[in-house]
């Protein structure tokens, strides 16, 4: 036997925290930016300056050591308002993707296993997802005060489609399952049936639905507040700091770079996230690597 | 009915609609299981025997109420349980149990082997934790695991032993009738031997009657004291299993026995090489639903079904001709 | 004595994954002459599929290499061809059939392309020509009405019916050998029949070797002219059919044959010979005999070195790896 083919099979078991790194690289990758910037919108009255104070004698300021990113047109620190605007991005992709994968969670359930429930809810659901999620949600503002909460229920109601579709279709299949007509001919309960052997089948795929979600649940809250249809003016938001500064970019880029290149940055971490989740709970991929 | 027949199954009968169109309207039936009758007595080991589409997983699982007849009556221990409430049928299933096919998706797994194996004695008793473990263990003592089972999961087992836990859960309420589909149809043969062993060890220790579903003659002739063998839904010979292995009645029968290779390279036998497919069992042909392929059909078996005639006590066959 | 048709020496083939190395097939050597019939026999996991892939150079790309040996068929190595080079062999020289007939069928190309596509590439044949000689082929291969099956859909044949096409492509471009993985073991035993039948007939009329890879003995028997027996990815025993059946002489060889239900031997027993234990796994090296923990003739000789193959009964056709023959034989 050469060397090399000794070489080969002697190859030793690598374990550990670096391992997992190598074999993981979208995962790790986008876990740390998110938490880097969830420090940040977290720590942002001790990192970030005041992001509503207007100082109008400094608008239009290039980045400098007293203004990491700038200022704006009004003044503002434009460092301050991007760390700001994560929260709110952060809140409302969070809350989102938690309310959307509640109740798509429910409804999905229901449909898979009730046929006269599934034929209601399943029309309900193509409707739903019919109307561009935009739309949907600039309606569902108009029709009430502007606020974070208004927001968020606008985004999550186009979302719970696209959840009820996925749990009904893992029910389906999970139904069919022989461990499951095992558990009947065992004596066991609907309601025991559902929470011991269909329920945790659909929590790998939620989990990576919901960070696709959150994803899109960001980029729409962002659109929003760039329409105004969003939360109210006053909050700083990456939407509608984008909006205010679209005049300036050939002036002030600096104004647009700060909220514009965070949110590229937080979507990309989100999306990066679900696809190394994806790839490590789903058993197919997980087992062939 | 004698006092040792623990289940008497009368003209079974099992159509599943095809719906086609919007409204979904039934537009022809798949008659997977067409009148079927037979009984077992306790402790005795029938063996079901077919090719697919035969309708022979589907008696097991209209015995065990998994799916419900369109027709016919099922008795299991004298009471008629084909139309029992779902709840009613609950507590019957006590005496009633099964083994699956395949060992990898009957086991769920993301639970234990004692989670697994303990969920009928969860369903029932009222034991505790620690009691419900005890029993457990031994139930695994019993098919040949250790107690170190208890705490692994389904993809720490091989096949075979994941058969085991199979069993294993099948045991726990003390069933007197297993239907077993296909229990070792996807085992290696060195492993098949392992559970049929362990299996003929349980019955005669427990008194077990099997409903044993099979397409492998190997293992029926071994396991089985009677033998029924099926074909489009219907059973077209039923006997002792000496007498079915030694004078085959019908034309399908023997085919079927003329097709399993033998390890035996120097056996002489009748080779009998059926031409063309199995019909679907939507559209089954007129008459005798085996005459298309049948090397000895004549024109009566393009007409007319044969029904089942005797040729001994307990032995009958579903042939219009003497072959 | 003409060189043989296939020649295998001493074929090592591993996988590699994150958890270690797979030691799938581990020094295995077998010859098949031309119009032979040759049979590889084993249970799951003992690497007789990943022989047939190495073969032709099929492994999956990043995860399966083959780490020694040769492959010679018509005395050229096929581990040093170029993938080109191996194109040519592939389907024309050599043709494989695979277990799932709708898995390896293109579900969207009719079974005419299908199998006109062989012909057309490694023979150059015109469109037409290759058409003719699709039909040449389901005809061969007893397809009824073939000239208008051929534009139908793999979904429109019944099991039976694909594994036939799968043949008919397999033997296209006249192949010097077949090899065929588990050919008939997701049929219905009637259906098996038919189509082990026809393989046997085509086999007369085209003169090709077939090498059969199976898991069944019976199916063995029936079909083929030679036998390997394979366990942990070693060859254990090889004789002609006859000889394995009447005269096993390795304890793996006598413990499957002891545990077919419809064997000789179980036919009568009561109980089945089990075959205690389970097999090896394949990432460790094995040292010694892999079956010993399993033998009941091992003795400590059998734990420190893997045994050659011996001949047995004083005739080279049949050799037995291990080192307790006489002892097995007089049992």
């Amino acid at each position: 036997m050469t060397v090399a083919a000794a070489e080969i099979t002697n190859m030793p078991r690598r374990s550990g925290l670096w391992h997992f790194v190598r074999r993981n690289p979208t995962l790790v990758g986008g876990s740390i930016v998110l938490i880097l910037v969830a420090l940040a919108a977290l720590a942002a009255p001790l990192i970030a300056g005041d992001p509503i104070a207007a100082k109008p004698a400094n608008r239009l300021r290039p980045p400098s050591h007293l203004n990491w990113l700038g200022t704006d047109q009004l003044g503002r620190d434009v460092w301050a308002r991007t760390v700001y605007g994560a929260r709110i991005s952060l809140v409302v992709g969070l809350a989102v993707a938690t309310i959307a994968m509640a109740i798509g969670l429910l409804v999905g359930l229901l449909a898979g296993f009730s046929r006269t429930v599934e034929s209601v809810v399943m029309r309900l659901m193509d409707g739903l997802m019919a109307i561009p999620a935009i739309l949907l949600a600039i309606a569902f503002v108009s029709l009430s005060k502007a606020s974070v909460s208004i927001v968020v229920a606008a985004i999550a109601l186009p979302e719970i489609p696209r959840v009820v579709r996925l749990v009904r279709s893992v029910v389906l299949s999970v139904r069919e399952q022989p461990f499951v007509e095992a558990a009947v001919a065992s004596g066991t309960r609907l309601p025991k049936i559902l929470s011991r052997h269909i329920l945790p089948a659909t929590v790998p795929p939620l989990i990576v639905q919901a960070t696709y979600v959150a994803a899109s649940a960001i980029l729409i809250e962002a659109a929003l507040s760039f329409l105004g249809a969003g939360t109210p003016p006053e909050i700083p938001t990456w939407g509608n700091m984008i909006a205010s500064s679209r005049v300036y970019l050939g002036l002030a880029p600096w104004t647009i770079f700060g909220p514009g290149l965070a949110l590229a940055l937080i979507v990309l971490a989100v999306n990066l996230v679900g696809d190394g989740l994806r790839d490590r709970l789903d058993p197919r991929i997980a087992r062939r690597m | 009915m004698t006092h040792a027949e623990i289940l008497k199954v009368s003209d079974l009968k099992k159509y599943f609609p095809v719906r086609r169109g919007l409204l979904q309207r039934a537009v022809a039936e798949v008659k997977a299981v067409d009148g079927v009758s037979f009984t077992l007595a306790a402790g005795e080991t029938l063996c079901l025997v077919g090719e697919s589409g035969c309708g022979k997983s589907t008696v097991g699982r209209l015995i065990l109420r998994l799916i419900d007849a369109t027709s016919g009556s099922i008795a299991f221990k004298g009471e008629n349980i084909t139309t029992l409430s779902r709840e009613a049928m609950r507590s019957r299933r006590q005496g009633l149990q099964i083994v699956f096919q395949d060992p990898y998706a009957s086991l769920n797994p993301r639970l234990t082997a004692g989670t697994i194996v303990g969920e009928p004695l969860e369903n029932f008793d009222r034991l505790g934790r620690g009691e419900r473990a005890g029993r457990v263990k031994a139930l695994l003592a019993r098919v040949g695991l250790g107690a170190e089972a208890l705490h692994k999961y389904p993809f720490e087992f091989s096949g075979g032993q994941r058969q085991r836990l199979g069993i294993a859960r099948a045991l726990a309420l003390s069933p007197s009738l297993i239907v077993a589909d296909e229990p070792v149809s996807a085992l290696d043969v060195s492993v098949q031997a392992q559970v049929l062993n362990l299996m003929m060890d349980l019955q005669q220790e427990l008194g077990l009657a099997y409903l044993f579903i099979s397409h492998d003659l190997g293992v029926v002739e071994h396991m089985a004291d009677r033998v029924a063998v099926m074909y489009l839904g219907r059973i077209v010979e039923i006997a002792h299993k000496e007498e079915l292995f030694a004078r085959p009645r019908h034309p399908y029968t023997r085919a079927l026995m003329s097709a399993a290779p033998l390890p035996d390279p120097s056996a002489k036998r009748e080779r009998i090489v059926l031409e063309g497919d199995v019909p679907s069992p939507m559209s089954p042909p007129r008459g005798c639903h085996f005459h298309t392929r049948c090397p000895f059909a004549v024109a009566r078996c393009r007409e007319e079904y044969p029904e089942l005639r005797s040729d001994g006590p307990m032995h009958r066959f579903a042939c219009h001709l003497d072959v | 004595m003409t060189a043989p048709l296939l020649d295998v020496q001493d074929l090592r083939t591993h996988f590699f994954n994150e958890d270690g190395v797979t030691r799938a097939v581990d020094g295995l050597s077998f010859a098949v002459a031309a119009q032979e019939t040759v049979g590889i026999v084993g249970e799951s996991g003992c690497g007789k599929t990943v022989t047939a892939l190495s073969i032709l150079q099929l492994l999956p790309p990043r995860l399966g290499r083959i780490v020694g040996g040769r492959i010679l068929f018509e005395g050229t190595d096929l581990t040093k061809l170029s993938e080109g080079q191996l194109r040519a062999v592939r389907g024309n020289r050599i043709g494989m059939i695979f277990q799932e007939p709708m898995t390896s069928l293109n579900p969207v190309l009719s079974i005419g392309h299908q199998i006109a596509e062989a012909v057309r590439i490694h023979k150059g044949a015109s469109a037409s020509a290759a058409r003719a000689r699709a039909r040449d082929m389901l005809e061969l291969v007893k397809i009824p009405d073939a000239k208008r099956r051929l534009d139908d859909y793999p979904h429109q044949f019944s099991g039976g019916m694909r594994q036939r096409v799968m043949i008919a492509m397999a033997l296209a471009c006249d192949p010097k050998m077949l090899i065929a993985d588990e050919p008939t073991t997701a049929l219905d035993v009637t259906i098996q029949a038919q189509v082990l039948k026809l393989m046997l007939e085509l086999k007369a009329k085209t003169g090709a070797a077939i090498v059969l890879i199976t898991h069944d003995l019976g199916v063995v028997a029936e079909t083929c002219q030679r036998v390997v027996v394979m366990y942990a990815g070693r060859k254990v025993e090889e004789a002609p059919v006859a000889q394995l059946f009447a005269r096993p002489a390795h304890p793996y060889t006598r413990g499957l044959l002891a545990s077919i239900a419809r064997g000789k031997a179980g036919a009568r027993a009561r109980r089945l010979k089990e075959i205690p234990g389970m097999v090896p796994s394949l990432r460790e090296p094995i040292r010694g005999c892999a079956f010993a923990p399993r033998c009941r003739f091992a003795v400590d000789a059998c734990r420190q070195e893997q045994p050659r193959l011996t001949p047995v009964a004083g005739t080279p056709v049949h050799q037995a790896a291990c080192l307790r023959v006489a002892e097995v034989l007089a049992s």
